[in-house]
């Protein structure tokens, strides 16, 4: 429990920018799909047409960009941090994406998301109090 | 079914463990400035361990896909919160973390949250 503030300082700041990136990546794809449309024809002629739309929507192209910086961010995060502690921890995505649902967009939040929000945000805050790093036995001299 | 829950989370879990240890071979960034972000990018896709992660999580998503596309949404996605735990374990046994009580039961919490927001 004794990491560095400055090591935390930058885990906390690439976590929330990987949360981030995830869950603007996932609206963008989702919106980009709506708009293409839903698979009904699986002729091949069809299917190239779906494929060719897919990639001709901006949003697509966004969500994509947003789950390449998604990706990088976790690589740079997983060149210190533990995996056991930067998995549980990107969970906090999903609680927020169901707050701002309620909050922003008024979806329903039946009762059994709501235990899932606060489990996701009381198991968060557990893992967050560990140790981010616990297996860096030799520090890169800087 | 289960097989196939057991593959998503098992590749997928598989995966993550690979790319964790193919980027703690390249070791802690010391800034991020992008042009060190870069150099660190193409050492990290040098290694054998990043692209045996990356097949495995491609595994893990297109299983996922094949399975959605038959069976109960409702059973897959929440099964696949699993993954949390198989992670700890392997991180654990597998990079030798040092997975701390607190962080177990923080694991634990997550992995039920997940799974009852995905629930409904």
């Amino acid at each position: 429990m004794n990491a560095e503030p400055r090591t935390r300082r930058r885990t906390y700041l690439l976590l929330g920018t990987m949360v981030f990136f995830s869950s603007i990546g996932n609206v963008l794809l989702s919106k980009g799909m709506k708009q293409v449309g839903q698979v009904v024809d699986f002729s091949p002629v069809a299917l190239l047409g779906m494929f060719f739309k897919t990639f001709m929507n901006s949003s697509i192209w966004l969500g994509i960009f947003s789950m390449l910086l998604f990706f990088v961010c976790y690589l740079l995060l997983l060149s210190w941090a533990d995996l056991s502690y930067v998995q549980p921890a990107s969970a906090i995505g999903y609680a927020m994406v169901a707050l701002l649902g309620y909050v922003l967009l008024g979806e329903s939040v039946s009762p059994a998301r709501w235990v899932g929000v606060l489990f996701i945000s009381g198991g968060v805050a557990l893992v967050g109090g560990t140790n981010p790093s616990t297996t860096r036995s030799d520090r890169p001299c800087e | 079914m289960i097989f196939f829950i057991a593959i998503v989370v098992l590749s997928g879990t598989a995966g993550d463990l690979a790319v964790s240890h193919a980027m703690k071979q390249i070791g802690e960034i010391a800034t991020l400035r992008p042009s060190a972000i870069w150099r660190v990018l193409v050492r990290a896709f040098r290694l054998a361990w990043m692209w045996i992660g990356l097949a495995l999580m491609a595994l893990a998503f297109f299983s996922l896909l094949a399975l959605l596309s038959w069976a109960d949404v409702s059973i897959v996605v929440p099964a696949t919160a699993l993954s949390y735990v198989t992670a700890a374990f392997g991180a654990k046994y597998l990079l030798h973390e040092d997975v701390a009580p607190l962080r177990w039961a923080g694991v634990f919490l997550v992995c039920a949250g997940v799974a009852l927001l995905s629930l409904s």
